[in-house]
């Protein structure tokens, strides 16, 4: 079937307003947050039910169009770039929180929910929904299952994954897929929302999300401790966790990170410091002061300079708004930010950090590194411009280089940002050939004409 | 001009700023456009993301990109949000004013931004003629309000029009010039166009209150339009013209500050003048910058150089209920929302209150409002319902066009709530001879 005579299809099904076909129109779907080209997709839909998403779905598989559902595009690996021609599907107008059940604590929404209106109406029922990725005030929920969200708050309450207790999904045939639900246990049938969260749209079509809440902390403590050495930050980041205390969260910044954020902010950051950790625990009232107090103790025996406890919510909002504003300083300061994703074991982070600095030297850029040390998940941002054809070369060599020290750690290519298109072709050096040719035997009997998102994860 | 590779080469000088937009994608959480239409190519991503495909080529029609770029309402809420700095306004104005040169202005339009705009004489002809006439298609719609509810519905669009004034401010008595008091100092008064033309009230309260305090105002009637209409439909010619008449009106002239009660005016003069003066003479553009940084914003004027404080002494009985809304162009373009409220609370008859989300936009957008009248109208809606919620009897707001956008919305909807600038609120107070008025009085 020709795109023309599919379009005319999608307008019968979908209201004509629903279907987009101006090439202006078209253009805006052809990137997401990833640095990557561009590729123009044929047509873009927007069903505004269920019910149209699974038609939707069945109506490109029988023309053998690929098809790649869109959240708010802000993943940072391409999972959202479509084919050239194909279809863009977007989630946007499924946007409805369907329940939030405050005695069996889970909630139901539809996939194109924002993330940070969803934490917000939890919230304001007296619960938690601790994934936070940095981009909640926009990314969709579907987008967060598909991709595996992370967040600030992963050492303590986990992932997007460790929240999902069911999906509804459509198969290729607009079929709908049911798998897990209300419960806490569930082994009904095959665990086929695990087959799901992260699976960048190659295996299935998201329609309803069953996500587990929790009871909200009572108390938190954050603090801002300050380092001469980066070892020795990276140290107490080993320490704390070996004196089995779990902090909500546990962030890390260099000394490049650090000036790039005061520079920009002016929240009085210490610029001589080699390295901050920004720590918060939470929990019941009693634990957070003793845990706090170990923590701070810790941070001082393993050579912290100086130790800034945070004394009122107003203090509390300072320490975080200098590591939110993180990504923000250093993209300021160069055209193209290349914002990487390799994670270790948390014992690995001061090897980590170390060989940072030797790629950044050998190849002549600006990298600066924050990010959730707690976790071993790093963000060495390479700081550049795309439009420099020689340094470029030099930023995808340091990429290479980058993997292959986290892979030779014991680590992972990526720790929440997706494969993508960007990662596939690195796929094999940490997995084997063999993984890579059963997800795509997986794939062909799922997909078997290869329309859901190709190219992405496992290549095509 | 009609040469596309001129066009690529006007887009190319703005590469820079295009390529600091990451594609983080964040000002999908603040753009109220994307708010109510949920399309890409309504949001600042997108919108830069146009501008680099048709700076490379990539896209064929600039006509649908100049579309996608007006479904804007300038609002600038996108720029104060965005992690990389990147100056979206600029790149908007700037690819507007490369745009329109390249597919000329369509005809309506140039003839009301050259003809009506650039010459003030037939713009005030014009205008006075309107004004005469426009009891004879409007009729009275809700008095609190004052504004006219137009028989020709289906020719205006169902909008609830403000009168135009029967005398434009510049007209009235009011509109005089000031001697400062010993050790007070001198304004030049920007009144502008919506001020002049259909609030001459606040122009009014804006000289009470000069007057009080004894400050000295020049207000010369030769002043003509900031510009932003014209340059918001890409007409750059019309807005250096206009840039440049005013400059002849004020420049070299003996004033500390100049004022204007409206904040979109201010904006423009202190910001978009100065970055969008390049193609202006240098004498007249070191004038443009010296007069930028001597705008201020009215309300900031009187806190900051007059001293008017909130009052010390509340009045003890009941006291009116006002709310306030933030114009984009005072709060996220100036930084200006502490001292209207100070401006209010120096009326000791006035409590403040709070609406849910006082900096949201309430969807005016000059020509945005009128090109897309049904999107303005979602967008003020949830205004009118934040303004309603608050259970106010009156909503301030320190720009004409918000107070007229959410005049519009609250009479369609019926509301009892009167819309009025906060220097008005203030002035009030001195009307009343009311004690306690904040402020030291000389
Ligand atoms: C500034 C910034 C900060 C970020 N911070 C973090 C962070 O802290 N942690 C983190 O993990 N990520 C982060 N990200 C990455 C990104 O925001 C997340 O990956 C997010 O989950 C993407 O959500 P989205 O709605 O934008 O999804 P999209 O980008 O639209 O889509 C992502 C993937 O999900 C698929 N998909 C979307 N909806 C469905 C559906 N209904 N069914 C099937 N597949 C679907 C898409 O096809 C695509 O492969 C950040 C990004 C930015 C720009
Ligand atoms: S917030 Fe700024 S950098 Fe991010 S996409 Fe929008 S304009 Fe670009
Ligand atoms: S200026 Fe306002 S309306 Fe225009 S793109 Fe930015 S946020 Fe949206």
């Amino acid at each position: 079937m020709t795109t023309h005579a599919l379009i005319k299809d999608f307008q019968e099904a979908l209201g004509k307003d629903n279907v987009l076909g101006a090439e202006a129109d078209r253009y805006a779907y052809s990137y997401d947050s990833a640095v990557l080209e561009p590729a123009v997709p044929g047509v873009v839909v927007r069903p505004t039910d269920v019910a149209g998403l699974g038609k939707v779905v069945k109506m490109c598989n029988d023309a053998g169009m690929p098809l790649t559902v869109r959240g708010s595009g802000t993943n940072l690996s391409g999972g959202t770039i479509p084919k050239t021609g194909g279809v863009v599907v977007l989630t946007g107008a499924l946007n409805t929180i369907l329940e939030i059940n405050t005695e069996d604590l889970y909630a139901r929404v539809e996939p194109g929910v924002i993330t940070a209106k969803f934490a917000a109406a939890v919230q304001a029922k007296g619960l938690f929904y601790p994934p936070d990725p940095g981009s909640q005030a926009v990314s969709t929920l579907g987008g967060n299952v598909a991709e595996n969200a992370g967040g600030l708050r992963g050492l303590k309450y986990g992932v997007t994954k460790d929240y999902v207790m069911g999906v509804h999904f459509f198969d290729t045939d607009g079929e709908l897929i049911k798998a897990g639900g209300r419960t806490v246990k569930c082994v009904t049938g095959l665990n086929l929302t695990g087959l799901m969260v992260g699976s960048e749209g190659t295996l299935g079509v998201l329609s309803e999300i069953f996500l587990k809440l929790v009871p909200p902390p009572a108390a938190a403590k954050s603090m801002m401790a300050i380092f001469d050495d980066v070892e020795a930050a990276s140290q107490t980041v080993s320490a704390i966790i070996a004196a089995k205390i779990v902090p909500a969260t546990l962030e890390f910044m260099d000394n490049f990170t650090i000036r790039a954020v005061e520079e920009f902010s002016h929240a009085g950051l210490p610029v001589d410091a080699k390295a901050l950790l920004l720590i918060e625990v939470d929990g019941h009232p009693g634990m957070v002061a003793e845990d706090a107090a170990k923590v701070e103790e810790l941070c001082r025996t393993h050579g912290a300079k100086r130790i800034q406890v945070a004394k009122d919510a107003a203090e509390r909002n300072k320490v975080w708004e200098a590591r939110r504003a993180a990504l923000s300083a250093l993209a300021r300061v160069s055209p193209t930010t290349v914002l990487e994703d390799a994670t270790v074991p948390r014992s690995q982070i001061p090897a980590m950090i170390k060989a940072l600095d030797g790629i950044a030297a050998k190849y002549k850029l600006t990298i600066g590194t924050f990010g959730h040390a707690g976790d071993g998940n790093l963000h060495p941002t390479i700081l550049t411009d795309k439009r420099n054809a020689e340094e470029w070369h030099r930023v995808e060599a340091a990429v290479d280089d980058i993997f292959d020290v986290a892979l030779s750690l014991g680590g992972t290519l990526s720790g929440e940002h997706g494969i993508g298109l960007a990662k596939a072709k690195y796929l094999e050096k940490e997995t084997t050939r063999g993984t890579i040719l059963y997800s795509r035997r997986l794939k062909k009997a799922l997909d078997p004409k290869g329309i859901l998102n190709p190219g992405k994860i496992m290549g095509e | 001009m009609g040469d596309v590779k001129e066009l690529l080469r006007l887009l190319g000088e703005i590469d820079d700023s295009l390529v600091s937009c990451m594609r983080c994608g964040m000002c999908q959480a603040v753009c109220p456009v994307y708010a109510e239409t949920g399309l890409e190519a309504h949001v600042a991503r997108g919108k830069i993301a146009l501008l680099e495909g048709l700076s490379h080529e990539a896209l064929k029609d600039p006509q649908a990109v100049m579309d996608r770029l007006d479904m804007c309402l300038l609002c600038g809420s996108c720029a104060a949000g965005c992690p990389s700095g990147v100056k979206v306004l600029d790149i908007f104005l700037k690819a507007k004013a490369f745009l329109a040169g390249y597919l000329g202005l369509p005809p309506a339009q140039k003839a009301i931004l050259r003809g009506l705009l650039a010459h003030r004489k037939v713009f005030d002809s014009v205008l006075a003629v309107a004004s005469k006439f426009q009891g004879l298609v409007t009729k009275p719609a809700n008095e609190v309000i004052g504004s006219s509810c137009a028989v020709f519905s289906g020719v205006l669009g169902g909008r609830h029009f403000m009168p135009l004034a029967k005398t434009a401010f510049h007209k009235t008595a009011a509109a005089k010039g000031l001697a400062a008091a010993p050790g007070q100092p001198t304004v030049a008064f920007f009144y502008g166009c919506m001020v002049d033309r259909m609030y001459p009230r606040i122009g009014q309260a804006v000289m009470k209150v000069l007057t009080h305090h004894g400050a000295g105002a020049f207000v010369p009637d030769a002043q003509v339009c900031c510009g932003i209409p014209a340059l918001s439909a890409g007409d750059l010619q019309t807005f250096e013209k206009l840039v440049k008449e005013n400059i002849a009106v004020f420049a070299d002239q003996p004033f500390d500050v100049l004022i204007t009660p409206c904040a979109t005016c201010t904006s423009t003069i202190k910001k978009i003048w100065p970055e969008m003066c390049d193609g202006l003479p240098g004498a007249t553009r070191a004038a443009v910058k010296e007069l930028a940084a001597k705008t201020m914003d009215i309300s900031e004027f009187l806190v900051k150089k007059l001293g008017v404080t909130a009052s010390a002494t509340p009045s003890q009985e009941a006291r009116t209920r006002v709310t306030v809304h933030d114009p984009c162009h005072l709060k996220k373009s100036l930084g200006v929302f502490a001292e209207p409220r100070a401006v209010i609370a120096a009326n000791p008859g006035m409590e403040i209150v709070e609406m849910a989300a006082p900096d949201a936009c309430c969807g005016c957008g000059g020509s945005f409002t009128l090109k897309h009248y049904d999107i303005a109208g979602r967008i003020g809606k949830r205004k009118r319902d934040d303004v309603v919620a608050a259970k106010a009897s009156v909503v301030a707001a320190g720009c004409p066009a918000c107070l007229l956008q959410i005049s519009d919305m609250l009479s369609k909807s019926g509301d009892a709530v009167a819309v009025m600038h906060p220097v008005e609120i203030y002035a009030q107070a001195l009307d009343d001879g009311r004690p306690g008025a904040g402020g030291k009085t000389p």
